[in-house]
């Protein structure tokens, strides 16, 4: 690997073309963004990579077209604790193309109505006081009941949920410093990119936790996570968490932008659309042993996972082995975190028999993740409404069979 | 830290009120008034931290270019699906085909306005303004932001038309363009959005 990245480095220095890459990448695309300077790969010293034994990687749902978003899902399965490797964290791109931003380039401008509109650069925003806090990121359309082989194995049903450090200056320390006006209600923010990817957010989740982030999990954003500059916005559907972030404006009323009006709006059998939900509803999910796997024998096996919120910390997860006929408590990894994945273990001996297994999350506010029956009643649909729903946080199953598959028997 | 003072100095002044006004109701006013001068004094105070560059406001105008539904951010302009039909074929048809359909690279704009309980790109776009903000700022993908009004007037038109929400010869401008009622426009729950942190939710039901 080592000897493999060098040639190439030195194939890159003596062909010219570097050089000409260096030429292309000062000149500045249609967009009106700087294409990436192109640099030379760093070699698995200088940036330290898996061992080759390792494939752990994200993966898409299935075959992508050109009109669907970019999508890639975190091997849930493959991770233990509760952060999330940035080069793994799930990404759904709504835009066209990753813009290029140059971080000496790039503003946060805030106005609107507020005594003082301001812009920052990204070394003003570093010199502000900042906080690290885990939060993890959660898709509206994750865990969608899938079938087929999408359906098989929790990262691609469950993967579009990511946790990770998130370094920044508070939302609310950007906002006192321009003095907000009596009357405003929320916040509209601006992404650079081409499709200006627009959200709307109220005034009292931007004032109360709402993170201007510049650094994951100790080190500069990723590029598909927003580089140089991105939202976070704890507890709440990640696509309110924008990316590449340039312009809030503080206003007294929601916006509703195209991507936050109808796009993502869920459409109820009564035709009624279900719109601008933020909190994410509690959740958990077994990754290990999980759909997709093979136990090699009955025995000892320690049953792992993770729980999350929207509106908190977890403060218990239950896990059955007999199909939620019976629930016993999990232990969960300490510290638990508001609005981060909470790992859950569960030790378990398996006797060779047929069962499911599950988990159910109970957050601090007492509210519980419900079965699909359940979700399904209280909305008045069919469970296969949640095919094409949003915010679905149902109880998942896994089925053990004898010979040791493990299959996903949501239905 | 001056912030942090003047509050402190405020909170005194409130609790010198509350105890004034038990025992000599003349120095109320007086007191209120020294209460008043305090508060403009925090109140034109400058930020904290002296960070950050104060930005003119044509730099501001320049970048705020976002579109409520009231449209009150709407700049002045005209345009016609006509002439909509017309821009099109210059600036759009090349990524959304000829008939505004879409191809295997991109969305179709037809249909936008429908009705059905489908959940169809398009489909739930409640203002007009919505449209024509999209439009404005992140068309045509090769150049957002390049349009001028008239053209994002005529092409909103243009593409309301083809959805049967609009005639060929209506014009759209900065008034008559948030007036237009989406087809779906009275089928969203929450009817306004709200954000009510507190509120018990009931129980398997977290929209």
């Amino acid at each position: 690997m080592g000897s493999h990245s060098h040639s190439r480095r030195r194939w890159f220095l003596t062909s010219g073309i570097g050089v000409a890459g260096l030429v292309m990448g000062a000149v500045r695309s249609l967009r009106g963004q700087t294409a990436a300077p192109t640099a030379p790969p760093r070699d698995t010293l200088a940036y330290g990579q898996p061992s080759p034994f390792d494939n752990t990687i994200r993966k898409a749902p299935g075959q992508g077209t050109a009109i669907t978003d970019t999508a890639l899902m975190t091997p849930l399965q493959d991770l233990d604790g509760i952060i999330t490797p940035s080069g793994l964290h799930f990404l759904m791109d709504h835009v066209k193309g990753i813009p290029d931003l140059d971080p000496k380039k790039h503003r946060l401008l805030l106005h609107g109505m507020v005594d003082r509109p301001l812009e920052f650069t990204l070394d003003e925003l570093k010199r502000l006081p900042s906080v690290s806090r885990v939060y993890f990121l959660e898709c509206n359309a994750n865990s969608r009941p899938l079938h087929g082989p999408n359906g098989e194995s929790v990262q691609l049903v469950h993967g579009r949920t990511s946790c990770s450090e998130w370094t920044g200056v508070l939302l609310s320390v950007l906002l006192k410093e321009c003095g907000v006006k009596s009357g405003a209600s929320w916040i509209v923010a601006e992404g650079d990119e081409s499709n200006k990817y627009t959200m709307s957010i109220p005034l009292g989740k931007a004032m109360e936790d709402t993170l201007v982030a510049y650094a994951q999990n100790g080190e500069p954003v990723r590029p598909h996570q927003g580089y140089p500059l991105r939202l976070v916005v704890p507890g709440w559907e990640a696509i309110r968490a924008v990316k590449w972030l340039t312009r809030i404006n503080v206003v007294d009323r929601p916006y509703m932008a195209w991507h936050e009006s109808g796009n993502n709006a869920d459409t109820r059998p009564d035709g009624k659309g279900l719109w601008y939900r933020f909190e994410l509803g509690p959740k958990s999910v077994i990754t290990r042993p999980s759909g997709g796997q093979r136990l090699p024998g009955h025995g000892f096996y320690e049953i792992t996972g993770l729980a999350w919120t929207g509106r908190g910390a977890v403060r218990r997860v239950d896990v059955s082995t007999d199909g939620g006929r019976t629930y016993k408590e999990a232990e969960l990894q300490q510290p638990v975190l508001r609005y981060a994945h909470t790992r859950f273990r569960y030790a378990w001996k398996w006797n060779g028999e047929e069962t499911v297994l599950q988990s159910r999350c109970t957050d601090e506010r007492g509210e519980v993740q419900p079965t699909i029956l359940e979700a399904a009643k209280n909305l008045g649909v069919t469970p296969d409404y949640f095919y094409e729903a949003d915010h679905f946080n149902g109880i998942q199953p896994w089925k053990v069979n004898p010979d040791g598959r493990i299959q996903n028997a949501l239905f | 830290m001056d912030a942090f003072r003047t509050r402190c100095s405020r909170r005194r002044v409130r609790l010198r009120t509350a105890s004034v006004a038990r025992r000599d109701p003349p120095y109320v006013l007086l007191v209120a008034a020294f209460a008043i001068l305090a508060s403009v004094a925090a109140h034109a105070q400058g930020p904290t931290y002296q960070l950050g560059r104060v930005p003119s406001q044509e730099e501001i105008k320049a970048r705020d270019t976002a579109i409520s539904p009231e449209g009150k951010e709407l700049p002045p302009g005209r345009g016609t699906a006509k002439e909509g039909a017309t821009v099109y074929t210059q600036k759009c048809a090349a990524c959304h085909g000829p008939n505004a359909t879409g191809s295997a690279l991109h969305r179709g704009l037809v249909p936008l306005g429908n009705a059905k309980p489908v959940k169809i790109p398009w489909s739930l776009v409640p203002y007009a303004t919505t449209v024509w903000d999209f439009i404005n700022r992140a068309m045509p993908q090769t150049r957002p932001g390049s349009l001028t009004p008239d053209e994002v007037y005529a092409l909103t038109a243009y593409v309301l038309y083809r959805n049967d929400v609009i005639t060929d010869t209506d014009v759209l401008d900065a008034t008559s363009l948030p007036k237009i009622r989406m087809p779906n426009r009275d089928n969203f729950l929450p009817a306004q959005p709200e954000w009510n942190p507190k509120a018990k939710r009931p129980f398997g039901y977290y929209p």
